[in-house]
């Protein structure tokens, strides 16, 4: 293993530990995300609009504004007590705290899109069926992406005062790419159309992924320095 | 005003900054400052609200760029990196560094594993020995005293045995005995060979440490000096530098 992506998974390691003795970021994102369902689910009228119809927007919308929420807190956690200067003090290269704080927003925002989608399979009667293995490949394509970026604004954000403001706004419009081929892969998905139907939003979603997770560690150095 | 070298103790500098410059927009914060630190040197760097005194540590420990000049820990640039000259260095701020939903084994294990300490949870549990914390050690860093908090930064700014600490007003808030057991631990990292550059308002409580007291002002040098009085002859001349 590499020495950065063995720090990387040290600093990730040490963002997993400190949520999961707080939970602050997971529960809120949770109770966010099941609120933002059930809204949905009583403000459809059923007789005009079928649920399978419904869900798949229903569903990315839910995942980016959970995701906001989520990863909100990878860096303002490094606010408290001048953390961060300690981090960037260590003797280890700047990508390797990005990758680190990736690889941690990953894994929050992953945790709560496993557990928002059994919430909309409730809510909405679903039938996923064969259609769940590409729905969770799509997610982990579009979530790559997206959460590169709010990696990125977060870092950007936490020197500045109004930290949990800025980040959805400098994060939401930069979402609208991958969620837009995310919903419409997830719809085709749904509808069990052939593959060659979202060969192209595929390849926006892998292009996307490859331009900011490539991008996003080259700046990140000149983000968080001073 | 260039520090003189014959101030510090003999031996090369194991922290150094030449032309070092800072602006923040037009604002020009730091215009050229020159300062060596050898072995068994403690510089305080004192002046007023606005001087400098942070940005210049925060350029010195490489957590801010410099606009200008070029710091050197150890003989080699301070770089981005893995590098020797970062290994070197500790920071002890007025802020812990510490994170609250950590506990201080789990904060010092952190600590310990990015400076790639070879078995950190014994680094940590060590270091929280040292510094009279090991009954605390399964405490969050929220639920100690100002002053065991403070001792729990001592820990984690020495846990891997840098041989240049970089301090910021490190005695606020610390009662008088806190304060003792501080410059008590410094003097005897100092006779073991570190460097220190301490910046701070309170030259009373770092006087008994320091080697050389450095005035900063309006981003300049305007003195350098051994300490080689006492602190009531010297608070005159800093007075009417600094136009108190």
């Amino acid at each position: 293993m590499s020495e950065a992506l063995r720090l990387a998974l040290v600093v990730a390691g040490k963002d997993l530990r400190a949520e999961l003795r707080s939970r602050t970021a997971l529960l809120s994102a949770l109770v966010f995300s099941a609120l933002v369902l059930v809204i949905f689910n009583f403000a459809r009228d059923p007789t005009v609009l079928a649920a399978a119809d419904l869900a798949p927007s229903v569903l990315w919308v839910t995942f980016a504004l959970a995701a906001t929420v989520t990863m909100n807190r990878a860096f303002t956690v490094e606010r408290e007590n001048g953390a961060l200067d300690g981090l960037l003090l260590a003797p280890i290269p700047r990508e390797a705290i990005f990758l680190g704080k990736l690889l941690a927003n990953l894994a929050f925002v992953g945790t709560v899109e496993a557990l928002t989608l059994p919430l909309l399979i409730l809510f909405f009667n679903v039938d996923f069926g064969r259609a769940l293995p590409g729905v969770v490949g799509v997610t982990a394509l579009a979530t790559l992406g997206f959460v590169s970026v709010g990696t990125i604004f977060g870092a950007m954000a936490v020197r500045t005062r109004f930290a949990e403001l800025l980040l959805p706004v400098l994060l939401l419009p930069f979402m609208v790419p991958p969620i837009i081929a995310a919903v419409q892969v997830t719809s085709r998905l749904l509808a069990g159309r052939p593959l060659s139907e979202m060969g192209g939003w595929l390849r926006l979603l892998t292009l996307y992924d490859i331009v900011f997770v490539t991008l996003c560690t080259m700046v990140f150095s000149a983000v968080v320095d001073e | 005003m260039t520090p003189s070298p014959e101030l510090g103790h003999p031996g090369p500098a194991l922290i150094e900054g030449r032309g070092l410059r800072r602006a923040f927009g037009r604002l020009q914060v730091l215009k050229g400052i020159d300062l060596s630190a050898a072995a068994g040197d403690a510089l305080a760097v004192v002046g007023p609200n606005g001087a400098g005194k942070t940005t210049l540590l925060r350029i010195l420990a490489g957590i801010m760029r410099p606009s200008g000049g070029q710091v050197r820990v150890l003989g080699e640039p301070l770089g981005r990196g893995g590098s020797v000259a970062r290994r070197a260095i500790g920071l002890l701020s007025h802020q812990s560094l510490l994170y609250d939903d950590l506990t201080l084994t789990e904060n010092l294990t952190f600590a310990a594993r990015l400076y790639g300490l070879p078995r950190p949870g014994e680094a940590a549990a060590a270091a929280l020995e040292d510094a009279g914390l090991a009954d605390r050690a399964g405490d969050q860093p929220r639920k100690l005293s100002r002053g065991l908090l403070q001792r729990a930064a001592i820990a984690r700014a020495l846990i891997h045995g840098p041989r240049v600490l970089l301090l910021d007003e490190p005695f606020t808030a610390l009662d008088a005995a806190a304060a003792e057991r501080l410059r008590a631990l410094l003097r005897a990292r100092l006779g073991a060979g570190l460097a220190m550059v301490l910046v701070t308002h309170d030259l009373a409580e770092a006087w008994g440490l320091v080697t050389r007291v450095a005035v900063l002002l309006g981003g300049r040098w305007v003195a350098d000096e051994s300490r080689s009085g006492a602190l009531e002859t010297f608070l005159p001349r800093y007075h009417a530098l600094i136009g108190v």
